[in-house]
């Protein structure tokens, strides 16, 4: 009897590893049905030694460093229910491979929705937190760490342990939501999380202009976040020129007014009221940086040189992303980061492993010793997803 | 010479000087308790650091000699979270006072962990920024404090926690090693120190994000006759679409306690009343303000009063603001509880507490955060009858227990401190506890930082998880192998 047969007797949906099922050798994927078996799964892997990567919807799976080893993807996509909605409550519980579309379907039946925007066609819930990416509406509504309020995750060793609840308004114990989230699946495997919600907003406004100069759309920036506007996201993307959008969303009666106010602080903005093209998404391929980069350094940041035709957009939650073609030169890879760091952190999501193998991915990770502390508590035999994480971890 | 402690007092007074240093049993005794009074322990020593070195050089020696440490703020938690040690060292953050930058272009300012949370607002109020979090201690209690505990207040409603607030914190670790927690790459090692209780270590210097003044503030009154008119009137607002800024309720005990206190004129007759306050664009607020002034009378108030002015809004506010302290007017002694229920619960969860007090004869008056379901109940009793402090403190529990069965917390914003560690297992199983403190083991391995805090039972570090239990039974009858 072989390790496939054990682990088939913790859970049903057990077979050897297809090369579809990740972008890096697998021996065998298994999906579990429930927390139960996810739990089962984990301690027959524990038990075998095996090393274990979790997957959802599989759109991130090439973020991060490919596991130095994985014996046993978990793929969580039939752990899928709604587990819970208090309306009422404004809150959801939704096991991890639940997609975000179907979760985000749900809610609007009931007016409400999960603020959490920017995420791939196909991501899970559980995928969601563990990347801890947040798109636009982060200005205001903060990313995966700050809207989870409870998370069931199965350890290492397959035991299950929740942390949080299903209250917003919760201090009892550590809250390891914001722990895990965008742990990238090294701390454990999360099978469940609870989120607050916020009602869909009865309207909204996207406002932009096209900027020549990055002191331009830096200075206009400026004048919409100092204001009383309220923006929920503000964001400035750089191609043609340099376009900022301002979102405003509210009640009916007062958002015209409040997207006036801004098209005059941008100098005469155009007002619309969908979305304009590229909002909350980047081109696919080629190198993902996300930057930490505050909106005080934003003309500085439009001035990092980068190759012609690299798409970057920027948060006033104070994250860019910066996506540089395939086949740009490392050396080039290199020059951009270096650039970026001088401004703030950054870090290779994604890149074609000529840049991943040529560029320092993570760049200086403070307080790394405490982070490799914590893991190998929560992971001593560096089993969940061993190398894909910050440092090696 | 003498003992551990007497030894650290020589070596810290080497350091810090003589004033920096407290040993005078007199004077140790002002720190016997934070704003929790039911729990005192005078500490073996007092230290008064003034920089980040200070208090990693003192960590660093109370680890050297094995002295369990606690840090303290302004000592306003209402958990006995700073609780000292009579065998330890106390590190207060009082001198370690200054706001040490004000970055408006990057709305954010950066503060050592003793700046008083109201300060930080003065600071930045010419600018028309301010810090969100607005506990009730605000005008006393300690940004540091506010991290350690994630301090809320009546408008975290929308604008949430300290967490939500904090963009990084400079950190004395439990190894005595100076380091940055933020957004940079790895863990979000600041999401769980936020909130630890101060057992992951110090802060010593935060980064708070500023909010944006909102351009108008609308605050109104609505008096019901009945907490169950107010109940509704709390879910028809949420109901609706509508994020108010803060919604507080108060029952008929409570506001007869506040009456009697500062004379706030609540509505007479009032068995609940309802605050609602919204803040934003102004033009927004005026058509929601509407809206919330019909659900309320909708839903049964008898009366709505709408703050004209600031002062007028100060005076709707005095009644809910004084409500704790004012209940010494109608009691010789209290307990302050602090639950959390799922907001849909709350007309249900009313009654079982209101059942609970007429089966003890335990009086229990009701303020809460009622947007959030953040309830705290006031025990009251007579400290001078005999049995009767143990009396409330069984009403107090059941009343926890009620939120936990309910879906809720046992606490929401006064934290676990010493005061709430063994109610613990009401909501977590012995696994989720020992998960939570595999983080602890990470941080602090000798478990000498604020111990005792928090969990009910420590968990030895040297444990590492997965304990195995022999080989796989496959294995054992030979029926597999491992490779």
């Amino acid at each position: 009897m072989d390790a496939l047969k054990i682990l088939a007797e913790a859970c049903a949906d057990v077979r050897p590893a297809e090369p579809d099922d990740a972008p890096w050798a697998a021996r065998f994927t298994a999906a579990p049905a429930d927390a139960g078996e996810a739990a089962a799964l984990l301690r027959a892997a524990a038990d075998l030694g095996l090393a274990v990567v979790p997957r959802g919807g599989g759109t991130r799976l090439r973020w991060g460093a490919p596991p130095t080893r994985c014996d046993l993807l978990v793929d969580t996509r039939r752990m899928d229910r709604i587990v819970e909605h208090a309306a009422g409550d404004l809150v959801v519980t939704a096991e991890a491979g639940t997609p975000l579309a179907v979760l985000g379907a749900a809610l609007a039946e009931h007016g409400q929705r999960l603020s959490l925007d920017g995420q791939p066609p196909g991501a899970t819930v559980g995928g969601a937190v563990a990347s801890g990416a947040a798109g636009p509406l982060r200005l205001l509504y903060g990313s995966p760490r700050d809207l989870v309020i409870g998370l069931t995750i199965v350890r290492a060793d397959g035991a299950v342990a929740r942390s949080g609840g299903k209250v917003v308004k919760n201090v009892a114990g550590y809250d390891l939501g914001r722990l895990f989230a965008g742990s990238s699946g090294t701390l454990g495997l999360i099978v469940s999380a609870t989120f607050r919600l916020h009602p869909v907003p009865e309207a909204r406004a996207f406002v932009s202009r096209t900027f020549a100069g990055p002191g331009e759309a830096h200075d206009a920036v400026q004048r919409v976040l100092h204001s009383p506007a309220y923006p929920a996201a503000v964001e400035c993307s750089s191609a043609a020129g340099h376009r900022v959008d301002v979102l405003l969303e509210g009640v009916a009666n007062g958002v015209p007014d409040r997207a006036a106010a801004v098209a005059d602080l941008l100098g005469g903005g155009t007002v619309a009221a969908g979305p304009p093209s590229g909002w909350a998404e980047l081109p696919a391929g080629g190198t993902l940086v996300h930057a930490s980069v505050p909106p005080g350094s934003l003309r500085d940041l439009l001035a990092v040189p980068l190759p012609a035709d690299a798409a970057l957009a920027w948060s006033a939650s104070g994250h860019a992303r910066v996506v540089l073609p395939g086949g740009t030169a490392p050396g080039r890879v290199a020059d951009a980061l270096a650039a970026l760091r001088a401004l703030g952190s950054a870090v290779v999501r994604d890149a074609p492993p000529d840049v991943r193998d040529a560029v320092d991915v993570w760049g200086e990770i403070p307080g790394l010793a405490l982070m490799r502390r914590v893991k190998d508590q929560f992971d001593p035999d560096h089993r969940l997803s061993p190398g894909r994480f910050a440092g090696g971890i | 010479m003498g003992t551990p402690l007497d030894r650290l007092a020589a070596r810290f007074t080497a350091l810090l000087g003589r004033d920096s240093v407290i040993d005078d049993p007199v004077r140790l005794r002002t720190y016997e308790c934070d704003g929790l009074t039911t729990h005192r322990a005078s500490p073996g020593l007092v230290v008064l650091p003034e920089t980040a070195e200070d208090v990693a050089a003192v960590v660093r020696d109370c680890v050297a000699a094995g002295v369990p440490y606690v840090a303290r703020g302004s000592g306003t938690g209402l958990s006995g979270g700073a609780l000292p040690r009579t065998d330890g060292v106390l590190i207060v953050t009082a001198r370690m006072r200054r706001i040490l930058e004000i970055d408006i272009p990057n709305q954010r300012a950066v503060v050592e962990p003793g700046v008083i949370n109201l300060d930080v607002t003065r600071a930045v109020r010419p600018y028309g920024y301010y810090f969100a979090p607005d506990p009730s201690s605000q005008q006393i209690c300690s940004v540091g404090g506010n991290v350690a505990e994630n301090s809320g207040g009546a408008h975290c409603l929308k604008y949430g926690f300290t967490a939500h607030h904090v963009l990084s914190c400079e950190v004395v670790t439990p190894d005595g090693e100076i380091v940055e927690l933020g957004e940079g790459p790895g863990y979000d090692l600041l999401g769980v120190f936020v909130g630890a209780e101060g057992t992951l270590g110090i802060t010593t210097k935060i980064t708070v994000r500023l909010t944006r003044v909102p351009e108008t503030v609308q605050t109104l009154l609505a008096a019901f006759t009945s907490i169950e008119a107010g109940g509704t009137a709390v879910s028809a607002i949420i109901g609706a679409g509508v994020v108010p800024a803060a919604i507080e309720m108060m029952d008929a005990l409570s506001i007869e306690a506040a009456e009697a206190a500062v004379g706030c004129g609540y509505p007479e007759g009032a068995a609940a009343v309802l605050i609602v306050e919204l803040d934003g664009p102004a033009s927004e607020v005026a058509h929601q303000f509407a809206e919330v002034e019909r659900l309320c009378r909708d839903a049964g108030a008898f009366e709505v009063r709408i703050a004209a002015d600031d002062a007028e809004r100060a005076l709707i506010w005095t009644g809910r603001k004084s409500a704790f302290a004012a209940v010494g007017r109608i009691s010789p002694a209290y307990l302050v509880q602090d639950g959390v229920i799922p907001r849909t619960a709350l007309p249900r969860v009313l009654a079982r507490i209101d059942a609970l007090s007429a089966a003890s004869g335990v009086r229990v008056a009701n303020v809460f955060h009622a947007g959030d379901g953040n309830l705290h109940p006031l025990v009251l009793f007579d400290d001078a009858e005999e049995g009767a402090a143990e009396r409330a403190e069984e009403v107090s529990g059941a009343i926890l227990d009620l939120c936990v069965e309910h879906g809720g917390s046992i606490t929401g914003e006064h934290g676990v401190g010493v005061d709430k560690a063994r109610y613990m297992p009401r909501m977590f199983t012995d696994t989720d506890l020992d998960t939570m403190q595999m983080v602890r083991c990470g941080f602090d391995p000798a478990g000498l930082c604020n111990p005792g805090k928090v969990f009910p039972t420590p968990r030895l570090c040297g444990e590492v998880p997965g304990v195995k239990k022999g080989p796989h039974p496959l294995v054992a009858e030979g029926k597999a192998e491992l490779f």
